[in-house]
């Protein structure tokens, strides 16, 4: 009980806290508490340090190069030129700059990875707390078919609902998003049946709690650390996912993606041209943002995990 | 398959907790595959409208192709469930791209793709298995630290990118470096694969993208050895051989390693999966003549009845890895069968 005086403290200096914002000066003690641990963890803030880098150059792609520069008409160097001044990472099988394209392609490859993961995460979180509270048919069905869609192999599948539901931005994300979400129900569910188990679950049913009201207000938070630690992670599956989908021409072809640019230079012959500068760049910037989140993902599993404390 | 006499065994029942564990698995692997079964036909059949305007829009089809393709998909779907129910791998129904049965192209394919995933599967396992140990056994040393980097940049991967870099350094030639490599396919044209100078050609043809697939999974596999000892290392049992005066080598050989290797093996088989999906795109970087490349292929069409078989196919793969593994860690471990 000494820690949540101590988080009572401070906030609510001589008001009568109330339940709710004892819990949410709890919650803000264990976030402070998280982020210091997470400042100190080197490799988390090295891929910390990449994302961030990667997330201005996308927001600031139009201002470094105009939107002109993608449009194959307007292509300002020759096919294929090695990196040189005027082109740092060479030219597209059109003439365009390797350079723009990969700073534009940082855009859509972040975006789709980012919403497909807020999708699978969503799925896969809801059904994981539904299916371990209620523990009858519905729980039964909802765990079978986690179990059915965890062994369908990913990129099969993938390919297949991309093929019947057509290349766009949109539908990229939700081949993605459901495709990837069993993992995560399984991983929630487990939490949830530990939680389901604890005496403060008990006590709020005796109150006369409702199942919506356990599994937002009790269920939720609890495994809410659980989620965050699995969402970096799976950003960077999904991440790789765009790549390859993209890479296989399912991607929206009028957008530009680290996938659909190493599409385009696979297509075009780049690989026997030996244009290493146009095919290196894409995959490379892949590589550097997929290990940042995995980096993280990795740190806020060890500042998390209970038994972190005997290394 | 564990059919020995088990000493904690039968409460009265018709045969001892092994063997029941290994029906009760395989039962529900069977359930699985019959899901799989009904969820393919309805996949490529759930979306409102004329399925053939559907898949053929804004791409460049052959007319023969769209007759294929409506006279497979515009039937009555209670006639094309029968039908599919009858057959569900579409053996002799006939591709709309290759104007041949389905289950003679598929079966003409199968090779190049289990050698590429099966050679690529078993040197990610030695060799990342044995990075993971000592690594682990060598926690925070220098090794485990340039070894552990190198893994989890791997890791990060995608694996035809890999493909690509590997081919353009090594087959290609840049930066005058001379091409080692062939390019692409499986063999040389014209050569007899079943002479000992074929076998080597294959093997010559076969060596960047069984590399590359290795790599990229021989990293993931490291990863998880290398946790799973370190795990296993904290425990009281090691402390006692330790104690008995057994020397590091055969404490980590005879004790630590064994109990490790479980959760890295079952995880190798429940990876099948996404090396299923790595020889895909593998397959089509290198114009191997595999399944993965036939899927690729089938995408642009899109062939659906060879799309469908090979859906299915790689689902069922993938559930008869996974059945395997899991009585195989039964059978290690007796603990799981309850």
């Amino acid at each position: 009980m000494t820690a949540i005086d101590d988080a009572t403290a401070n906030p609510l200096d001589g008001e009568h806290p109330t339940p709710r914002a004892i819990a949410r000066a709890r919650r803000r003690v264990s976030r402070r508490a998280f982020v210091r641990a997470f400042a100190r963890n080197r490799s988390g803030m090295i891929g910390l340090g990449v994302l961030v880098a990667f997330a201005l150059l996308a927001l600031f792609a139009p201002l470094l190069f105009p939107a002109a520069m993608l449009d194959v008409t307007k292509a300002e160097g020759m096919p294929y030129q090695p990196p040189s001044w005027a082109f740092p990472l060479g030219t597209d099988v059109s003439g365009r700059s390797v350079l723009a394209l990969v700073v534009w392609g940082a855009r859509v490859s972040l975006l789709v990875g980012l919403a497909a993961t807020v999708l699978s995460m969503t799925i896969g979180t809801t059904f994981g707390i539904v299916s371990g509270h209620y523990r009858g048919v519905l729980g039964g069905v909802l765990d079978r078919l986690t179990d059915w869609f965890l062994v369908i192999p990913f990129l099969p599948l993938a390919i297949v609902l991309a093929t019947v539901l057509g290349a766009s931005l949109l539908n990229i994300v939700i081949v993605i998003g459901v495709t990837s979400w069993p993992a995560t129900a399984r991983l929630i569910r487990a939490q949830t049946l530990s939680v389901e188990g604890r005496p403060y679950l008990e006590r709020s049913k005796a109150l006369g709690a409702g199942n919506l009201h356990q599994m937002a207000r009790h269920v939720l938070p609890n495994v809410m650390p659980l989620v965050l630690a699995n969402t970096t992670l799976a950003v960077s599956i999904s991440i790789l996912s765009e790549t390859t989908l993209s890479f296989l021409g399912l991607g929206d072809p009028s957008s530009v993606s680290w996938g659909t640019i190493l599409e385009g230079a696979f297509q075009s012959g780049a690989v026997s041209q030996g244009a290493w500068w146009y095919i290196g760049p894409p995959g490379l910037c892949v590589v550097l943002v997929v290990l940042a989140f995995n980096l993280m993902g990795r740190s806020i599993e060890e500042i998390l995990d209970p038994r972190a404390d005997n290394n | 398959m564990p059919t020995e006499p088990d000493s904690r065994a039968s409460r009265g029942s018709w045969a001892t907790p092994g063997v029941r564990y290994a029906v009760r698995r395989t039962g529900s692997a069977i359930l699985t595959l019959a899901f799989v079964v009904l969820f393919n036909f309805f996949l490529f059949r759930m979306l409102p409208g004329d399925p053939v305007k559907l898949y053929t829009r804004g791409r460049n089809v052959d007319p023969e192709q769209v007759r294929k393709l409506s006279a497979a998909l515009n039937k009555p779907i209670g006639e094309q469930f029968l039908e599919y129910l009858r057959n569900p791998f579409a053996a002799n129904v006939d591709s709309v791209k290759y104007s041949q049965p389905v289950w003679s192209i598929i079966g003409e394919r199968v090779w190049p793709t289990l050698l590429l995933v099966g050679l690529a599967t078993l040197i990610a396992t030695v060799v990342g298995v044995w990075l993971g140990i000592r690594s682990a056994w060598k926690r925070g040393q220098r090794f485990d630290r340039v070894s552990t980097n190198i893994t989890l940049v791997l890791y990060s991967m995608p694996e035809f990118w890999l493909g690509m870099i590997l081919l353009i350094v090594f087959s290609v030639g840049v930066f005058g470096l001379p091409g080692l490599f062939p390019t692409g396919g499986l063999s040389t044209p014209g050569i007899d694969t079943s002479s000992l100078r074929g076998w080597l050609d294959v093997a010559w043809h076969l060596f960047l993208p069984v590399t590359t697939l290795a790599i990229v999974y021989l990293a993931e596999y490291s990863l998880v050895m290398r946790a799973s000892l370190i795990d296993e290392m904290g425990q009281d049992y090691l402390q006692t051989a330790r104690a008995k005066g057994l020397m590091d080598k055969l404490v980590r050989r005879r004790h630590a390693v064994p109990n490790a290797m479980l959760p890295t093996m079952t995880l190798i088989f429940l990876n099948l999966g996404f090396v299923v999906g790595g020889a895909i795109t593998i397959e089509y970087v290198f114009s191997l003549p595999g399944l993965g490349g036939l899927t690729v292929d089938a995408l642009s069409g899109p062939d659906v009845p060879l799309l469908q078989a090979l859906f299915l196919l790689f689902s069922a793969a993938v559930i008869v890895a996974n059945l395997i593994a899991d009585l195989l860690y039964a059978r290690l471990d007796p603990r799981v069968r309850t």
